[in-house]
């Protein structure tokens, strides 16, 4: 009967703790570290292995998570101490729509480039050369001439 | 006769200059600002970048303008910085020496977190005056690239000395005691 009631009564006391947590949005260090720069460091913090700085700002962003804040939340505290550099990701920062959207198109576009200079290198190493081939026809045949003149 | 390069090596190495041009423009960029070393080197004082930054804690801005005609020792740090913690009591007692004299010490917590800041402040009972640099724009004014730096400004409003790393006892006594 006791058990049963302390059972119960632990139960009970769990419940709000539970509740909590399912109320908590679900976000963790990992998943913030690669989208925010350790502004000291100059990379993003997820590089930034053992630098001070960077240990600080992690526990920094853990403490917000224990905290029950959301990515967007942690992002936002993390600008009111370090400023919009902190955010590593071109869309997150201010409101600069050209540049958000040229920051992909341009590497795309140097991909593509790229892409199409090793496809028109390759086809043209592959191509017979046909000027040459010409040549060697026009000394083939000459070549046939002399040998018939002297008769070899 | 010699054959014209095919337009695709042209083009690789026209890619491959522009990536070293790149390369060199990104190095050159991330030079720090040394003319306040050279200044100082060669004998001169120059006119200290002006800073306007928030005050540590809310309150409205501070400006290094605040203190023309005073002895200012610019200190930046920052609470996660462990030779910070060690020059902290030796900055608060040139602080109190110096306040009747004229001067003071003012310090710039650079790219840190404001509570842990704070937290500092009163861990080591700190009584000068504090900005907050959450940007990193007077690290760029003033070449900062470690932790700490302390720039000691005359009367004048011109850079006296400057201390790449902790200032010590025999730097204070003889870069700033001069100028009280």
């Amino acid at each position: 009967m006791r058990l049963a009631a302390l059972a119960l009564v632990l139960g009970l006391l769990a419940l709000p703790a539970a509740a909590a947590a399912q109320d908590c949005p679900q976000t963790t260090l990992g998943d913030i570290e690669d989208e925010v720069m350790c502004p000291v460091c100059g990379t993003p913090l997820g590089l930034a292995s053992e630098a001070p700085q960077a240990q600080d700002e992690r526990a920094y962003i853990q403490e917000l998570i224990d905290d029950c804040k959301s990515k967007d939340e942690v992002k936002q505290a993390l600008v009111a101490e370090y400023g919009e550099n902190v955010l590593a990701l071109p869309g997150d920062q201010g409101d600069d729509d050209l540049g958000d959207v040229l920051v992909y198109v341009i590497p795309a576009l140097g991909i593509l480039l790229a892409a199409a200079g090793i496809g028109f290198a390759v086809v043209r190493w592959r191509r017979p050369d046909t000027e040459d081939r010409a040549l060697a026809g026009a000394d083939g045949a000459r070549l046939d001439d002399d040998m018939d003149r002297y008769d070899l | 006769m010699r054959r014209a390069l095919s337009p695709v090596p042209i083009a690789a190495i026209c890619v491959l200059v522009a990536l070293l041009a790149l390369l060199a423009y990104g190095l050159a960029q991330n030079e720090p600002d040394r003319s306040v070393d050279e200044a100082l080197a060669a004998g001169e004082r120059e006119r200290a970048p002006e800073l306007e930054l928030p005050k540590l804690g809310g309150n409205g801005d501070g400006a290094l303008a605040d203190y023309r005609g005073q002895v200012v020792v610019l200190n930046f740090w920052a609470s996660w910085c462990k030779p910070c913690k060690d020059e902290s009591p030796l900055l608060e007692k040139w602080h109190k020496r110096m306040r009747d004299r004229g001067g003071t010490v003012l310090g710039v917590d650079m790219l840190d977190v404001t509570s842990r800041a704070e937290e500092f402040i009163d861990d080591y009972d700190l009584t000068y005056p504090m900005l907050k640099d959450k940007d990193g724009d007077g690290l760029e004014r003033y070449g900062v690239v470690q932790y700490p730096e302390t720039f000691v400004i005359d009367r004048q409003g011109r850079i006296a000395a400057v201390r790449r790393g902790p200032v010590d006892e025999e730097f204070m006594q003889s870069k700033v005691e001069p100028l009280l």
